[in-house]
């Protein structure tokens, strides 16, 4: 079988229609959109449709929209600006979750060493955090709620409207990290009273290196890049025209065809949940309802991750792992720890992230070579041998 | 460039001495599941030559590679010999293994000189301990031991 990837919460591949649209901007109309002569005021037509659309999507104004080289800037810029205005009055506690991504988590690390108190909310076994967790935490010098969408390898959704509404009330700042859910689910920073918001486009077939911030009229934002005038003086920086154009076209098109795309999607991740489930010692990370339709995360007891991800790769399967060989440092993946999972099994997880291009014999095949490795590796594995033999006993029954 | 040399890509997916030798003479066992990588080796030992050797590991590619491969370099070799291996010369043997990667070789050299101790434990015959690695602290996992 040719290759299948399965990696999609790393990165898609890009639309053919975001491609074709974007050829024309590095092609004749190449202008800065800063110039007053007419090919510069082309790519400032096409920056100023593709903020329209891109807001229309999400449900606010285009002047709320700004944009980035991505997800992380997005919550670097988020999190650095609320802390400005928190700072201003005084209010210097931030409120987020064990399980968010790095972007978010050493940004608040950074705050805490300038005197930010932080509180990190515990996930729970299913891998989701409740809006009473949240309501519990906020306190008078509360100056940020910062709460992802839906997690990058667990997959779970949280309860975003509920946790706007709460904030709402509360008069505190609401950030969320949509990289994950924005083209995948549906999003509406009114519905959900979400003050802030990050998107990248590389999550839902646009380009790289390009992403978007939303933030709601009122809240001053802080830039991480001065120099030029450039998106309101808030970011500074020649606008990067074709990426602009190929993420407002590729989130128009995953926005259009989600329906569909959600119902395919549901299906194949469940034929996988399922097949992956038959093998013995084997657990599903998070939560099996709320959860992008996109995500399958096991952990499988006694074997690493690292080896099963290269054999996968044998097999043709591009798929990640949270264990800590595959990451580089010691400790496996943060988020699975944060969901109650010991070392010895976060070691052992295997992530599949999906995209519409996958198709049923994809996942079958996925199913038995995954069966296969696992098999394979366990057969060489001095702890599933202990385990087999009664000499320890199996964490995941 | 690819994370791992094709020797290494060669050892992993083709291990050489996978397995357990029933009434080993000697055994060794490193590492912890808690920072991912496990070594066993069994040694069956004839007239102070390793007669055969298996290794059983439960790691990444270059911890499973670096068991085949220091597993092949001391076969049919003398415990002398085999006690004298470290875990450069797995390296180099592998022709190298990425700087993060390089706890994994530290491994397989210990859990033969484990084997080893435990095979001169077992007969009874006298030997310098300070040769051996000390489990009890051993740096790679003491960052986990809690
Ligand atoms: C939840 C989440 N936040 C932030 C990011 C960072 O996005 P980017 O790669 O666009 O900087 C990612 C992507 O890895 C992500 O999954
Ligand atoms: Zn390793």
């Amino acid at each position: 079988m040719a290759q299948i990837y399965l990696d999609n919460a790393a990165t898609t591949k890009m639309s053919k229609t975001a491609i074709k649209a974007m050829l024309p901007y590095m092609d004749e109309i190449y202008g800065n959109p800063s110039s007053l002569h007419s090919v510069g005021q082309k790519a400032a037509e096409a920056l100023t449709e593709s903020r329209r659309r891109i807001a229309k999507r999400l449900g606010c104004d285009e002047k709320e929209i700004l944009f980035t080289s991505g997800g992380s800037e997005s919550d670097n810029q988020a999190i650095l600006s609320a802390a400005t205005i928190g700072e201003r009055k005084g209010k210097k506690h931030i409120v987020s979750t064990a399980f968010e991504h790095h972007a978010v988590l050493h940004t608040l690390q950074k705050l805490k060493k300038h005197g930010f108190e932080i509180t990190l909310l515990p996930v729970s076994e299913d891998g989701l955090i409740t809006e009473q967790q949240v309501e519990n935490a906020i306190r008078p010098d509360t100056c940020l709620v910062s709460v992802m969408y839906a997690n990058n390898e667990i997959g779970t959704i949280q309860p975003i409207e509920k946790i706007g509404e709460i904030c709402r009330k509360k008069g505190v700042i609401f950030h969320t990290d949509a990289v994950q859910a924005v083209g995948h689910v549906r999003v509406d920073v009114q519905r959900e009273h979400i003050d802030m918001l990050s998107l990248s486009a590389h999550k839902f077939h646009g380009s790289k290196g390009i992403g978007a911030l939303y933030v709601r009229k009122g809240i001053p934002l802080t830039s991480l890049i001065e120099g030029g005038a450039q998106e309101r003086g808030k970011r500074a920086g020649t606008e990067n025209i074709p990426a602009i154009v190929g993420m407002a076209v590729a989130l128009d098109e995953a926005c259009e065809n989600m329906e569909k795309n959600t119902k395919k999607l549901t299906k194949l991740r469940n034929m996988l949940i399922d097949g992956l489930s038959t093998i013995p010692h084997s657990v599903l990370n998070g939560d099996c309802e709320k959860r992008l339709p996109t995500n399958v995360s096991f952990c499988f007891e006694g074997i690493e991750g690292e080896s099963l991800l290269l054999l996968l790769d044998d097999k043709g399967i591009c798929a990640s792992s949270g264990s800590a060989c595959t990451s580089g440092s010691l400790d496996p993946s943060h988020v699975l720890l944060a969901i109650g999972r010991v070392h010895d099994i976060a070691h052992g997880s295997l992530r599949l992230t999906l995209s519409e291009e996958n198709t049923e014999e994809e996942i079958k095949y996925t199913v038995s070579a995954v069966k296969e490795v696992v098999a394979y590796l366990r057969g060489m594995s001095p702890i599933w041998r202990d385990l087999v033999n009664g000499k320890k006993e199996f964490i995941i029954k | 460039m690819a994370l791992y040399s094709e020797k290494v890509m060669d050892h992993f997916r083709n291990p050489r001495n996978v397995g357990v030798i029933e009434n080993a003479d000697g055994i060794g066992e490193v590492g912890n599941a808690k920072c991912g990588d496990i070594m066993k080796i069994y040694l069956k030992i004839e007239d102070g030559i390793i007669a055969d050797v298996k290794f059983e590991t439960f790691g990444c590619g270059s911890a499973i590679a670096s068991s085949s491969m220091a597993t092949e370099l001391i076969k049919g070799e003398p415990v002398s010999e085999a006690l004298a291996l470290t875990n450069k010369a797995v390296v180099e043997a592998l022709d190298g293994l990425p700087a993060h990667k390089l706890h994994c070789s530290v491994l397989a050299e210990e859990a033969i000189k484990k084997a080893i101790q435990d095979y001169y434990e077992k007969n009874g015959i006298e030997y310098d301990k300070t040769q051996f690695p000390n489990c009890e602290n051993c740096s790679h996992c003491s960052a986990h031991a809690e």
